[in-house]
């Protein structure tokens, strides 16, 4: 029996976490594997920290990741990375986009953006796969394209044939934007 | 048909199998879905009701006149939509009704963390609870038949791991069930004394009856494993015994959670050594079990409060952690915040500029109360900012200037009855409605002020300006909150005024797709003085780096309403059209 793969999808609130939560999903479904995607909407999703949690295997039972369990961590932003850090396995993987979104307390000059989070994760002996996902999103055409960006990257990692990722990234995305997705889809793959 | 639904979504799809023809609900996380997927079918009616009390009533109405009906609310949607509730019980049902309500634990998106199953035992309604999207399609659509069979409503508990968690359901065919012929039946159907107190009865009976059938029900469960230990749950709790326990511990699954089987309990913990209950919130399933005379554990070793998980389960029941990696630094807290654009933000600068002590109320503007805005005084419930400011007032006697903060959905569904109130009772209140043109914190529904229904057609658009006069209300004035300095009059000039006044704040959402935007506003850092004004919005796109402002180009929308925060005149936008 296959064990569940537990992948977690961090970031901010309107980055495009959800879009590419369907987008995994619906490639994972597609492969027969049992699936749960499991997302808060609602509040969080105004510009606060936002986590999805994906979970595929013969049989999943929880749709949550919990401390010590995710396999992968795909993170938007530098600091939600951080955040969830001990949501990660021992032998964990995170990849991690560098770009830094200030949240409200460090606007309102009532902290500092830490600096070094993911150096100091490194230090620790976690595999951190940085990457700076916005700039590749751009050369694809559109900044709103990070999420496929990451997706592209995390295929990397999962044993999934890149032209099924194709395929599932013109069933999920509007026709004029295929292209544009299918393109940043292989910077992040590439990269 | 095999497809990834989320919990909400499958219910739908199993009411619309079940054969719904009426669906009426109010917007309220984590159920919306429900509604918003029901509605992308044309051959049922579907609407968006201005509360949750009235989409019962249409329910109920569809329901008398021969139709399988449904309603959807969230958990404290069910306290406003209580009065039908308690006596749709006695009437019973024609068409089967399925009452869907959604809780959340751990409050996601909500003021309290009430747990539901308490008004299926007091309203004597049963409740089935499924645990993913598969049950969550298969129950909704059994319940139209449970609710024929047993002539009640039933009541369908979602909580929001399940009604927003994906999971692979089959799904099937609508059913062919025709709407029955209405036949007046006073007896059954007009509540006055005489009647009711000869329903009583018959749903005492049915409880009975239900009872029984919880005995042996397709929704509830026994999987036998090891049994040292039983463990008795429902709802997404199942999961993660499952996840931790596989079958090395014995499990009765309950779908069925009001009322509770009594053989069933009684056969299973014969069979286990240690009985284990594991339900979120409130102690509803331990304490059946203490009346019954069964020892069982639960609330003695899980807390009442939140959600659980495989890892609270595994660490409550065996002592289990997983080994994590954690950092040193400290990573500063991201909570939500208004968008950058948003149009509440004008109007609560102002008020906060006013020193106003402020009336908050439910929806997306209740983020005014974080810093650095800080300007909310109080939430409590939908509509409680009108008729609070109303009591303030009234024993406050003038000591503080005073307004509240209403949106425009809020407003219809239980704000207008509290504006009566201030007319009527006359208070000098100042009552804000934030009119943004859509239910905008559960994701842009429309409701009766935004002139159209919820398939986005045009339909009757209820003029807040009128309404606001109707009631008796003289003063009403219609402000942009994008315009700092006429929120600033406005403000100044309602709350000293000797009588009750209504300010119209007027903008639409900045996320609807109609909205036009601007080209960004950018800071010359040579005009820059570095004294953090512009900071006061609290406004996402405007951070402070190297003692200057710094405008975010892919957030700003060019609002502009930090540029008239400027003494400076730093902050410049392109010349616009």
């Amino acid at each position: 029996m296959m064990k569940t793969t537990s992948i977690m999808i961090v970031g901010v609130g309107g980055q495009g976490t959800l879009l590419a939560s369907k987008l995994l999903g619906k490639l994972l479904l597609g492969e027969g594997y049992d699936v749960k995607v499991s997302e808060v909407h609602g509040m969080s999703q105004r510009g606060g920290s936002v986590v999805t949690y994906v979970r595929y295997g013969d049989k999943v039972y929880s749709p949550v990741i919990t401390e010590g369990e995710a396999d992968f961590i795909v993170s938007f932003e530098k600091l939600e990375a951080a955040r969830y850090v001990s949501c990660l396995k021992k032998d964990g993987k995170i990849i991690a986009n560098n770009q830094e979104i200030d949240p409200m307390p460090v606007i309102v000059g009532n902290a500092e953006y830490p600096s070094g989070v993911l150096e100091e994760m490194r230090s620790l002996g976690i595999h951190v796969d940085e990457l700076d996902a916005l700039s590749l999103a751009e050369k694809a055409g559109s900044a709103k394209a990070v999420n496929i960006v990451l997706m592209g990257r995390l295929a990397k990692y999962l044993n999934i044939e890149k032209e099924k990722w194709h395929k599932a990234i013109e069933n999920t995305v509007p026709e004029k934007f295929k292209e544009l997705n299918l393109k940043a889809f292989d910077l992040g793959y590439n990269y | 048909m095999k497809k990834l639904l989320i919990g909400n979504e499958a219910v739908a799809r199993g009411l619309y199998e079940g054969g719904i023809n009426v669906v009426s609900s109010y917007p309220g996380t984590p159920s919306t879905e429900i509604t918003e997927f029901l509605s992308k079918y044309d051959d049922i009616h579907s609407e968006w009701a201005p509360n949750e009390k009235v989409a019962m009533e249409v329910a109920f109405g569809a329901s008398l006149a021969g139709a399988r009906s449904a309603c959807a609310m969230k958990h404290v949607g069910l306290n406003v939509a209580a009065d039908p509730l308690f006596t749709l019980s006695y009437t019973g049902v024609t068409g089967g009704i399925v009452i869907c309500v959604a809780d959340d634990p751990a409050m996601h998106s909500s003021q309290n963390e009430q747990d539901s199953r308490h008004y299926a035992i007091a309203s004597k309604i049963p409740m089935v609870e499924p645990s993913d999207s598969q049950e969550s399609y298969s129950f909704s659509k059994a319940a139209f038949e449970l609710s024929e069979r047993f002539d009640t409503p039933v009541i369908l508990r979602m909580c929001t791991r399940v009604a927003h968690s994906q999971s692979i359901v089959d799904i099937g065919e609508r059913a062919d069930i025709p709407i029955k012929e209405y036949v007046k039946n006073g007896a059954k159907y007009i509540m006055m004394p005489g009647n009711a107190k000869l329903r009583h009865p018959v749903v005492e009976k049915r409880t009975e009856e239900l009872a029984k059938y919880a005995e042996n029900c397709p929704f509830n469960k026994i999987e036998m494993g090891g049994t040292d230990i039983g463990i008795i749950t429902s709802g997404t709790c199942y999961q993660y015994v499952k996840e931790v326990f596989g079958d090395t511990v014995s499990v009765l699954k309950l779908g069925m959670i009001n009322p509770l089987p009594e053989k069933l309990i009684k056969e299973f913990a014969s069979k286990v050594t240690r009985l284990i209950v594991i339900e979120e919130l409130d102690s509803i399933i331990e304490t059946h079990c203490r009346s019954l005379g069964i020892e069982a554990e639960g609330k003695s070793l899980f807390s009442p409060i939140g959600e659980y998980s495989q890892e609270t389960v595994a660490d409550v029941i065996l002592g289990k952690k997983n080994e994590t990696v954690n950092i040193n630094t400290k990573i500063p807290g991201r909570p939500p915040m208004m968008c950058a654009g948003c149009p509440h933000r004008g109007i609560y600068y102002s008020l906060a500029k006013n020193k106003i002590t402020v009336l908050g109320d439910i929806g997306c503007y209740t983020l005014g109360a974080v810093p650095p805005l800080s300007a909310i005084d109080s939430t409590l419930c939908m509509g409680a900012s009108v008729s609070g400011l109303h009591g303030f007032n009234i024993a406050d006697g003038g000591k503080h200037k005073t307004a509240c903060v209403i949106g425009d959905s809020t407003f219809i569904h239980s704000g207008v009855t509290g504006l009566i109130n201030i007319a009527y009772n006359a208070t000098n209140s100042t009552v804000v409605i934030l009119d943004n043109s859509i239910t905008g914190m559960t994701g842009h529904q429309q409701n009766p002020t935004t002139g159209y229904n919820i398939k986005g057609e045009p339909a009757s658009k209820v003029s807040l300006e009128d309404l606001c006069h109707s009631v008796g209300i003289k003063r009403v004035r219609v402000v942009d909150p994008y315009n700092i300095a006429e929120c600033d009059t406005a403000i100044k000039e309602e709350t000293a005024i000797d009588e009750p006044s209504v300010i119209i704040s007027r903008r639409p959402c900045i996320l609807l797709k109609n909205v036009k935007t601007h080209s960004p506003v950018t800071v010359d850092p040579d005009k820059c003085r570095g004294c953090r004004k512009c900071m006061s919005l609290g406004c996402p796109a405007i951070s402070f780096k190297n003692k200057k402002a710094v405008i975010d180009h892919v957030l700003c929308v060019g609002c502009d309403v930090c540029k008239q925060l400027c003494s400076f005149g730093a902050i410049e936008s392109e010349e616009r059209k």
